[in-house]
Protein backbone atom coordinates (compact mmCIF):
# COMPACT_ATOMS: atom_id res chain seq x y z
CA UNK A 1 0.00 0.00 0.00
CA UNK A 2 3.38 2.44 -0.10
CA UNK A 3 2.24 5.74 -1.54
CA UNK A 4 -1.28 4.67 -2.13
CA UNK A 5 -4.05 7.29 -1.61
CA UNK A 6 -7.10 5.62 0.10
CA UNK A 7 -10.11 7.72 0.60
CA UNK A 8 -12.74 5.71 3.55
CA UNK A 9 -15.97 7.46 4.23
CA UNK A 10 -17.39 7.43 7.79
CA UNK A 11 -13.89 7.12 9.18
CA UNK A 12 -14.86 9.12 12.39
CA UNK A 13 -15.60 5.98 14.35
CA UNK A 14 -15.94 2.38 14.32
CA UNK A 15 -15.24 0.48 10.96
CA UNK A 16 -13.89 3.68 9.24
CA UNK A 17 -11.65 4.75 12.11
CA UNK A 18 -10.12 1.22 12.42
CA UNK A 19 -9.78 1.01 8.55
CA UNK A 20 -8.39 4.80 8.59
CA UNK A 21 -5.58 3.70 11.14
CA UNK A 22 -5.41 -0.12 9.62
CA UNK A 23 -4.18 1.82 5.86
CA UNK A 24 -1.78 4.25 7.42
CA UNK A 25 -0.14 1.51 8.73
CA UNK A 26 0.68 -0.20 5.86
CA UNK A 27 2.33 3.17 4.37
CA UNK A 28 -0.93 4.51 2.56
CA UNK A 29 -1.99 8.11 2.42
CA UNK A 30 -5.43 8.23 3.80
CA UNK A 31 -8.36 10.52 3.69
CA UNK A 32 -11.48 9.94 5.42
CA UNK A 33 -14.52 11.96 5.70
CA UNK A 34 -17.50 12.21 8.75
CA UNK A 35 -20.28 14.61 9.34
CA UNK A 36 -18.07 15.94 12.50
CA UNK A 37 -14.91 16.24 13.31
CA UNK A 38 -13.21 13.55 14.96
CA UNK A 39 -11.69 13.75 18.28
CA UNK A 40 -8.32 11.83 16.83
CA UNK A 41 -5.52 12.80 14.58
CA UNK A 42 -3.09 10.73 12.95
CA UNK A 43 0.31 11.42 10.61
CA UNK A 44 -0.28 10.49 6.67
CA UNK A 45 -4.48 11.14 7.69
CA UNK A 46 -6.24 13.73 6.48
CA UNK A 47 -9.99 14.52 7.43
CA UNK A 48 -12.75 16.12 5.44
CA UNK A 49 -15.82 17.25 7.24
CA UNK A 50 -18.36 16.30 4.93
CA UNK A 51 -22.09 15.29 5.02
CA UNK A 52 -21.64 12.20 1.97
CA UNK A 53 -25.46 13.24 0.57
CA UNK A 54 -24.51 16.25 -0.48
CA UNK A 55 -22.88 16.32 -4.16
CA UNK A 56 -21.09 19.69 -4.06
CA UNK A 57 -19.28 18.97 -1.06
CA UNK A 58 -18.35 15.21 -2.38
CA UNK A 59 -17.17 16.51 -5.83
CA UNK A 60 -14.97 19.27 -3.78
CA UNK A 61 -13.35 16.78 -1.41
CA UNK A 62 -12.88 14.36 -4.83
CA UNK A 63 -11.00 17.41 -6.23
CA UNK A 64 -9.08 18.21 -3.51
CA UNK A 65 -7.49 14.51 -2.78
CA UNK A 66 -7.03 14.24 -6.29
CA UNK A 67 -4.90 18.02 -6.67
CA UNK A 68 -2.86 17.16 -3.36
CA UNK A 69 -2.02 13.43 -4.44
CA UNK A 70 -2.71 13.28 -8.34
CA UNK A 71 -4.14 10.11 -7.64
CA UNK A 72 -6.95 8.09 -5.57
CA UNK A 73 -6.33 4.23 -5.74
CA UNK A 74 -8.79 3.03 -2.99
CA UNK A 75 -12.04 4.38 -1.95
CA UNK A 76 -13.96 2.53 0.83
CA UNK A 77 -17.66 3.74 1.05
CA UNK A 78 -18.02 2.56 4.97
CA UNK A 79 -20.53 5.59 5.62
CA UNK A 80 -23.96 4.26 6.79
CA UNK A 81 -26.81 4.66 8.93
CA UNK A 82 -29.39 2.81 10.08
CA UNK A 83 -33.06 2.33 12.46
CA UNK A 84 -34.35 -0.45 13.49
CA UNK A 85 -37.71 -0.59 13.37
CA UNK A 86 -40.59 -2.41 12.73
CA UNK A 87 -42.01 -1.00 8.91
CA UNK A 88 -45.74 0.14 10.43
CA UNK A 89 -43.79 2.39 12.24
CA UNK A 90 -41.05 3.59 10.38
CA UNK A 91 -41.17 7.48 9.26
CA UNK A 92 -41.11 8.68 6.03
CA UNK A 93 -38.33 11.03 7.11
CA UNK A 94 -36.04 8.36 8.30
CA UNK A 95 -36.42 6.39 5.06
CA UNK A 96 -35.54 9.03 3.12
CA UNK A 97 -32.48 9.62 5.57
CA UNK A 98 -31.61 5.97 5.08
CA UNK A 99 -31.54 5.79 1.81
CA UNK A 100 -29.41 9.10 1.50
CA UNK A 101 -26.60 8.16 3.26
CA UNK A 102 -26.70 4.40 1.94
CA UNK A 103 -27.21 4.88 -1.68
CA UNK A 104 -27.40 8.34 -3.02
CA UNK A 105 -24.15 8.87 -0.64
CA UNK A 106 -22.36 5.64 -2.24
CA UNK A 107 -23.37 6.58 -5.42
CA UNK A 108 -21.71 9.71 -5.31
CA UNK A 109 -18.56 8.65 -3.91
CA UNK A 110 -18.36 6.27 -6.64
CA UNK A 111 -19.00 8.54 -9.16
CA UNK A 112 -16.54 10.81 -8.24
CA UNK A 113 -14.02 8.56 -7.24
CA UNK A 114 -13.86 7.14 -10.70
CA UNK A 115 -13.48 9.90 -12.72
CA UNK A 116 -10.77 10.42 -10.81
CA UNK A 117 -8.94 6.40 -11.00
CA UNK A 118 -10.02 6.42 -14.42
CA UNK A 119 -7.51 8.87 -15.58
CA UNK A 120 -4.79 6.42 -14.57
CA UNK A 121 -6.86 3.51 -15.12
CA UNK A 122 -6.82 1.96 -11.96
CA UNK A 123 -9.48 2.01 -8.86
CA UNK A 124 -10.62 -0.12 -6.32
CA UNK A 125 -13.68 0.69 -5.01
CA UNK A 126 -15.45 -1.01 -1.82
CA UNK A 127 -19.23 -0.97 -0.52
CA UNK A 128 -20.31 -2.04 2.39
CA UNK A 129 -23.50 -4.35 2.66
CA UNK A 130 -24.65 -6.28 5.44
CA UNK A 131 -25.95 -9.68 6.56
CA UNK A 132 -29.03 -8.14 7.57
CA UNK A 133 -29.65 -8.56 3.46
CA UNK A 134 -29.73 -12.07 3.20
CA UNK A 135 -30.95 -12.93 6.37
CA UNK A 136 -33.91 -10.87 5.81
CA UNK A 137 -33.99 -9.90 9.43
CA UNK A 138 -36.97 -8.41 10.62
CA UNK A 139 -36.76 -4.64 11.74
CA UNK A 140 -34.34 -3.70 9.68
CA UNK A 141 -36.22 -3.79 6.26
CA UNK A 142 -35.10 0.05 4.82
CA UNK A 143 -31.83 -0.95 6.24
CA UNK A 144 -31.29 -4.15 4.75
CA UNK A 145 -33.33 -2.52 1.29
CA UNK A 146 -30.95 0.29 0.97
CA UNK A 147 -27.64 -1.72 1.60
CA UNK A 148 -29.41 -4.59 -1.12
CA UNK A 149 -29.10 -1.36 -3.66
CA UNK A 150 -25.73 -1.16 -2.70
CA UNK A 151 -25.47 -4.60 -4.12
CA UNK A 152 -27.07 -3.97 -7.00
CA UNK A 153 -25.60 -0.95 -7.39
CA UNK A 154 -22.14 -2.05 -7.10
CA UNK A 155 -22.22 -4.86 -9.34
CA UNK A 156 -23.74 -2.73 -12.54
CA UNK A 157 -21.11 -0.16 -11.71
CA UNK A 158 -18.29 -3.18 -11.42
CA UNK A 159 -19.47 -3.53 -15.37
CA UNK A 160 -19.37 -0.25 -16.30
CA UNK A 161 -16.21 0.64 -14.82
CA UNK A 162 -14.11 -2.51 -15.51
CA UNK A 163 -12.55 -0.74 -19.05
CA UNK A 164 -10.88 1.66 -16.85
CA UNK A 165 -8.82 -0.62 -14.46
CA UNK A 166 -11.10 0.12 -12.16
CA UNK A 167 -13.02 -2.69 -9.48
CA UNK A 168 -16.48 -2.51 -7.48
CA UNK A 169 -16.53 -5.03 -4.51
CA UNK A 170 -19.06 -5.78 -1.65
CA UNK A 171 -18.21 -6.78 1.58
CA UNK A 172 -21.24 -7.51 3.68
CA UNK A 173 -20.28 -7.45 7.29
CA UNK A 174 -22.14 -9.93 10.80
CA UNK A 175 -22.57 -7.01 13.51
CA UNK A 176 -19.50 -5.66 15.47
CA UNK A 177 -19.79 -3.98 17.95
CA UNK A 178 -19.77 -0.69 17.10
CA UNK A 179 -22.70 2.44 17.95
CA UNK A 180 -24.57 1.04 15.28
CA UNK A 181 -25.91 -2.00 17.17
CA UNK A 182 -25.25 -0.63 20.63
CA UNK A 183 -29.43 0.03 20.43
CA UNK A 184 -29.81 -3.39 19.17
CA UNK A 185 -31.30 -5.65 22.82
CA UNK A 186 -28.49 -8.46 23.47
CA UNK A 187 -30.99 -11.17 22.68
CA UNK A 188 -31.38 -10.16 18.83
CA UNK A 189 -27.90 -9.81 18.62
CA UNK A 190 -28.03 -13.41 19.88
CA UNK A 191 -31.07 -14.32 17.65
CA UNK A 192 -28.51 -13.03 14.43
CA UNK A 193 -25.29 -15.17 15.87
CA UNK A 194 -27.22 -18.15 15.63
CA UNK A 195 -28.29 -17.74 12.31
CA UNK A 196 -24.62 -17.51 11.30
CA UNK A 197 -22.27 -20.30 10.63
CA UNK A 198 -19.28 -19.16 12.77
CA UNK A 199 -21.06 -18.50 15.51
CA UNK A 200 -19.88 -15.21 17.38
CA UNK A 201 -19.98 -11.22 16.39
CA UNK A 202 -17.93 -9.78 13.86
CA UNK A 203 -14.57 -7.67 14.41
CA UNK A 204 -12.74 -5.09 12.48
CA UNK A 205 -10.18 -7.60 11.35
CA UNK A 206 -12.46 -9.56 9.66
CA UNK A 207 -13.54 -6.23 7.09
CA UNK A 208 -10.36 -4.94 6.80
CA UNK A 209 -9.29 -8.79 5.90
CA UNK A 210 -11.98 -8.40 3.04
CA UNK A 211 -11.15 -5.08 2.14
CA UNK A 212 -7.31 -6.36 1.51
CA UNK A 213 -8.02 -9.12 -0.56
CA UNK A 214 -10.58 -6.95 -2.67
CA UNK A 215 -8.12 -3.74 -3.23
CA UNK A 216 -4.74 -5.61 -3.83
CA UNK A 217 -3.32 -4.90 -6.95
CA UNK A 218 -3.56 -8.27 -7.80
CA UNK A 219 -7.24 -8.14 -7.52
CA UNK A 220 -7.85 -6.96 -10.88
CA UNK A 221 -9.86 -9.74 -11.88
CA UNK A 222 -12.12 -9.32 -8.93
CA UNK A 223 -15.19 -7.18 -9.32
CA UNK A 224 -18.47 -6.88 -8.87
CA UNK A 225 -18.42 -9.97 -5.72
CA UNK A 226 -20.36 -9.91 -2.63
CA UNK A 227 -18.37 -11.66 0.48
CA UNK A 228 -20.56 -12.10 3.36
CA UNK A 229 -18.46 -12.56 7.03
CA UNK A 230 -19.85 -15.18 9.19
CA UNK A 231 -20.43 -18.31 6.75
CA UNK A 232 -23.72 -16.33 5.21
CA UNK A 233 -24.64 -17.27 1.93
CA UNK B 1 -12.44 24.03 -0.21
CA UNK B 2 -13.48 26.68 -2.21
CA UNK B 3 -12.36 26.50 -5.79
CA UNK B 4 -11.12 29.68 -7.48
CA UNK B 5 -11.87 29.51 -11.07
CA UNK B 6 -9.34 30.77 -14.07
CA UNK B 7 -10.88 32.41 -17.32
CA UNK B 8 -10.91 29.67 -19.96
CA UNK B 9 -11.36 31.04 -23.90
CA UNK B 10 -13.77 28.84 -26.35
CA UNK B 11 -10.55 28.20 -27.97
CA UNK B 12 -8.65 26.45 -25.11
CA UNK B 13 -11.57 24.75 -24.52
CA UNK B 14 -11.74 23.70 -27.70
CA UNK B 15 -7.94 22.32 -27.42
CA UNK B 16 -8.78 20.58 -24.47
CA UNK B 17 -11.54 18.68 -25.91
CA UNK B 18 -9.93 17.68 -28.80
CA UNK B 19 -6.66 16.44 -26.86
CA UNK B 20 -8.93 14.36 -24.68
CA UNK B 21 -11.04 12.99 -27.86
CA UNK B 22 -6.84 12.12 -29.36
CA UNK B 23 -6.28 10.35 -25.75
CA UNK B 24 -9.75 8.52 -25.99
CA UNK B 25 -9.06 7.17 -29.75
CA UNK B 26 -5.86 5.79 -28.83
CA UNK B 27 -6.87 4.40 -26.33
CA UNK B 28 -9.34 2.27 -28.74
CA UNK B 29 -7.13 2.01 -31.86
CA UNK B 30 -4.17 3.87 -31.83
CA UNK B 31 -3.15 3.03 -35.50
CA UNK B 32 -6.42 4.65 -37.11
CA UNK B 33 -7.10 8.07 -35.26
CA UNK B 34 -8.93 10.07 -37.86
CA UNK B 35 -8.01 14.09 -38.53
CA UNK B 36 -9.80 15.81 -35.54
CA UNK B 37 -11.36 19.19 -35.78
CA UNK B 38 -14.12 21.55 -34.32
CA UNK B 39 -16.49 19.66 -36.87
CA UNK B 40 -15.66 16.42 -35.52
CA UNK B 41 -19.12 14.78 -35.03
CA UNK B 42 -19.28 13.06 -31.52
CA UNK B 43 -22.97 10.98 -31.62
CA UNK B 44 -25.04 9.87 -34.93
CA UNK B 45 -24.11 7.93 -37.33
CA UNK B 46 -20.68 9.41 -38.28
CA UNK B 47 -19.47 9.66 -34.98
CA UNK B 48 -15.50 8.89 -34.45
CA UNK B 49 -16.81 7.46 -30.95
CA UNK B 50 -18.75 4.62 -29.74
CA UNK B 51 -21.11 5.04 -26.68
CA UNK B 52 -18.52 4.54 -24.10
CA UNK B 53 -15.94 6.27 -25.66
CA UNK B 54 -18.31 9.54 -25.59
CA UNK B 55 -18.62 8.27 -21.49
CA UNK B 56 -14.72 8.38 -21.20
CA UNK B 57 -14.68 11.84 -23.53
CA UNK B 58 -16.76 13.74 -21.25
CA UNK B 59 -14.88 12.77 -18.04
CA UNK B 60 -11.54 13.58 -19.59
CA UNK B 61 -12.93 16.85 -20.51
CA UNK B 62 -14.74 17.31 -16.96
CA UNK B 63 -11.46 16.42 -15.56
CA UNK B 64 -8.52 18.30 -17.41
CA UNK B 65 -11.25 21.07 -16.97
CA UNK B 66 -10.73 21.37 -13.76
CA UNK B 67 -7.18 20.67 -13.53
CA UNK B 68 -6.13 23.12 -16.14
CA UNK B 69 -8.49 26.15 -15.52
CA UNK B 70 -10.26 24.93 -11.73
CA UNK B 71 -13.22 24.51 -13.56
CA UNK B 72 -15.55 22.40 -12.20
CA UNK B 73 -18.66 21.57 -14.20
CA UNK B 74 -21.30 18.37 -14.94
CA UNK B 75 -21.62 17.94 -18.44
CA UNK B 76 -24.07 15.73 -18.24
CA UNK B 77 -26.24 17.40 -16.44
CA UNK B 78 -30.26 16.63 -17.02
CA UNK B 79 -30.59 19.83 -18.84
CA UNK B 80 -27.84 18.24 -21.75
CA UNK B 81 -29.86 15.08 -21.61
CA UNK B 82 -32.99 16.77 -22.51
CA UNK B 83 -31.65 19.20 -25.12
CA UNK B 84 -33.18 19.03 -29.00
CA UNK B 85 -30.19 20.05 -30.39
CA UNK B 86 -27.90 17.70 -28.51
CA UNK B 87 -24.53 19.31 -26.88
CA UNK B 88 -22.95 16.45 -27.84
CA UNK B 89 -23.33 16.21 -30.91
CA UNK B 90 -19.60 17.45 -32.29
CA UNK B 91 -16.56 19.23 -30.60
CA UNK B 92 -17.83 22.76 -32.08
CA UNK B 93 -21.50 22.30 -30.09
CA UNK B 94 -19.76 20.53 -26.84
CA UNK B 95 -17.33 23.40 -26.74
CA UNK B 96 -20.41 25.60 -27.03
CA UNK B 97 -21.90 24.15 -24.10
CA UNK B 98 -19.02 24.44 -22.26
CA UNK B 99 -18.97 28.05 -22.72
CA UNK B 100 -22.16 28.46 -21.66
CA UNK B 101 -22.01 26.81 -18.49
CA UNK B 102 -19.10 28.43 -17.61
CA UNK B 103 -20.16 31.64 -18.20
CA UNK B 104 -23.63 31.00 -16.14
CA UNK B 105 -21.30 29.90 -12.96
CA UNK B 106 -19.21 33.36 -13.26
CA UNK B 107 -22.69 34.86 -13.30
Amino acid sequence: MNDAVVLITGARKGIGRYLAEHYVRRGAQVVGCSRSEPDWSLEHYTHFCVDVTHEADVRKMVTSVHKRFGRLDVLVNNAGIASMNHVLLTPAATAERIFATNVQGVFLLCREAAKVMQRRRYGRIVNISTVAAPLHLEGEALYAASKSAVVTFTQILAREVAAYGITANVVAPTPIETDLIRAVPQEKIDAIINRLAVKRLGRFEDVANVIDFFVRPESDYITGQVITLGGVS
Amino acid sequence: MEITQQAVSRQQVVEIILAALQDVLEGVAPEETPALDENTRLIGRSAVLDSMGLVTLIVETEQRLEADYDIVIMLADDRAMSQTRSPFLSISALADYVMQLVAEQGA
